[in-house]
């Protein structure tokens, strides 16, 4: 058949054909996990958003529509806003700290050296590890008698004999606790994303920039990290958007405590009111105070996805 | 360069890398110690912690697994894990593929809003689905989790996914669609075969995701038999004010090794998914 038909208007049948057949198939793949996905999110998030406007409590289907009284109750309250301004501070100074650590972890590591696979697994190893558990292993650490980084920091002396810092029992230290121990974890995530970034920058760009004489920090400066300035936002976005959502290591090292709301963060405030307290109405709207950092967190990926044109 | 400058740079890489791996690896380490240690031991604060000034003890591995629920949760994450992983690979190979070669112009948009859901936390959602999962009578069932796991696990390994199946080159399937098989032939014979590392990826990330999940099982899981790893060991292994720290640290020590071993085999696939093309 194809010896006889010209071939161009053969292909270019051939071609329509497939392409409306492959795109029904397409869809026939794609739309079971689009839309299982979208009833698991989609629908919840706007489930979230009917039940801030009313009052509901759990075990009980009815409801009154309030209108933004939940909003207007929870902004009132100091607890919330302690616990707002408590989840910009953790993101932030952690997120500002992971940053500059994992960028000297990565240059390091860049580096090939014997044990640096071992090396490697290790620093993964507090991503890796389930976030709930291994936050259990703090709590032990920062215990109030036991602890074994009083005891470094007393065999140290870096503190005295007699000194028995509550590390989970005082506010500014419990904030420092939280925070040392969000960085603990996102450090080797951020890491590990610098790395591949500094891997795919062609080696023959920094042999020229060291063979012009540029010296490291000049190096670092004007070549690294404007050309690792996609990879670093990647690296910031996730590590904002796991920082700024989550509520398991406040929930497992302080409860939000010391002594009551010092530590809480918007998601484990929501789950204090909403899941506790039973008031699923202000819950969810405490919830919903996450959306807005989501938002512009996806606004940037979805910039970044479109100047590098493939993806995020 | 000169030898000496060499060599002060190689001391600073080992240093860097060295200290940052102790910070690490020193909660693990330490939980190895606690788990091993008599109760007498532990809890002296004159002793020093980092020796073993009584001889060694197994109670604590033995209390944890005879006398407490770890193993019934063990068994509950395993589960929900593989169905977790089951359900993950029927929705997100298909979609890959789909996104990859099939959906055309907007197979990247698409992509890209599939892998925006990766991104949206539990605690954004578990409140609404706490009644979802009220009303659908699943409130402390495992089976809450196998249905609201995919959400998150779906998403990411799609993306995963459609990353793996481009990386395949055209040609292979070309070859098969001219030798006379449908699409559907050539993707059953050619391309899910070769994909099996692909699909491995998928399987290992879709389990260690919804091993690692804490907040959804802590919602909608009351009683202790129906725990899983996750939740269990904070909240049950703790009576009262009374901490078993030995058997907590081995409780935590044991899942996180094993997720952190079959994680790291399979690091570079996942840097590869969450970073795409920001490398380009």
């Amino acid at each position: 058949m194809e010896a006889v038909a010209p071939k161009p208007q053969v292909r270019r049948f051939d071609f329509r054909h497939v392409v409306d057949s492959e795109r029904l198939l397409g869809i026939l793949m794609l739309a079971p996990a689009v839309l299982f996905v979208f009833l698991l999110t989609g629908v919840p998030f706007f489930y979230a958003i009917y039940l801030s406007l009313n009052t509901t409590i759990a075990g009980r289907f009815d409801y009154s529509f309030v209108g933004l009284q939940n909003y207007i109750d929870i902004l009132q309250s100091s607890l919330f806003r302690r616990s707002l301004a408590n989840t910009f501070i953790f993101t932030i100074i952690s997120q500002v700290l992971v940053l500059v650590l994992a960028k000297i972890l990565a240059l390091a590591l860049a580096n090939q050296f014997r044990g640096r696979n071992l090396l490697r697994f290790l620093i993964l190893l507090p991503w890796a590890a389930p976030i709930a558990l291994s936050t259990i292993g703090w709590k032990w650490m920062f215990d109030s008698q036991y602890s074994v980084v009083n005891w470094l920091l007393r065999a140290l002396h870096i503190i005295g004999p007699y000194d028995f810092p509550q590390w989970l029992g005082e506010p500014h230290l419990a904030m420092a606790a939280v925070i040392f121990v969000h960085v603990w974890r996102m450090l080797p995530f951020a890491t590990v994303i610098l790395l591949a970034g500094m891997t795919s920058i062609p080696q023959d760009v920094m042999d020229a920039a060291a063979v012009d004489g540029a010296n490291f920090w000049t190096r670092l400066v004007h070549i690294l990290i404007p050309l690792m300035l996609p990879i670093m936002s990647v690296a910031l976005l996730f590590g904002v958007v796991f920082t700024f959502t989550d509520m398991g290591v406040v929930y497992v090292l302080t409860r939000g405590g010391p002594p009551v709301n010092a530590t809480h963060v918007l998601a484990s405030w929501a789950f204090q009111i909403g899941i506790i307290s039973n008031d699923l109405g202000q819950g969810a709207a405490i919830s919903l105070f996450l959306f807005p950092v989501l938002l512009i967190a996806s606004i940037f990926m979805l910039r970044l996805a479109s100047r590098t044109d493939v993806g995020v | 360069m000169s030898l000496n400058r060499k060599l002060a740079t190689r001391l600073l890489v080992y240093g860097i890398a060295i200290g940052f791996a102790l910070l690490s690896a020193f909660p693990f380490f330490w939980m190895v110690i606690t788990a091993f240690k008599a109760n007498r031991d532990l809890y002296n604060p004159t002793n020093n912690p980092f020796l073993f000034n009584e001889p060694p003890t197994l109670d604590h591995i033995r209390l944890l697994f005879f006398n407490t629920p770890y193993v019934r949760w063990l068994g509950n994450t395993s589960l929900v894990g593989i169905i977790v992983v089951l359900i993950t690979v029927v929705l997100a190979v298909p979609a890959g593929y789909s996104l990859a070669r099939l959906i055309g112009r907007w197979g990247e948009r698409l992509a890209i809003m599939i892998f925006l859901a990766y991104l949206i936390p539990p605690t954004l959602l578990f409140i609404p689905l706490s009644r979802v999962i009220s009303l659908l009578g699943l409130q402390d069932s495992l089976w809450s989790l196998v249905l609201v796991y995919p959400s998150f696990t779906v998403p990411f390994c799609t993306w995963l996914m459609m990353g793996f199946f481009k990386s395949i080159p055209l040609e292979l399937e070309d070859a098969a669609l001219v030798d006379g098989c449908s699409r559907l032939g050539a993707l059953v014979r050619i391309i899910f075969p070769i994909s099996i590392s692909g699909i491995l990826t998928t399987v290992i990330f879709a389990f260690t995701l919804s091993t690692q999940e804490f907040v959804y099982a802590l919602t909608f899981i009351s009683s202790s038999a129906h725990k899983t790893i996750s939740v269990g060991v904070p909240t049950d292994l703790i009576r009262g004010d009374v901490f078993y720290w030995g058997s907590l640290m081995a409780a935590a020590l044991l899942p996180s090794v094993f997720i952190a071993l079959i994680y790291n085999a399979f690091l570079d696939r996942f840097i590869a998914g969450i970073t795409g093309g920001a490398l380009k």
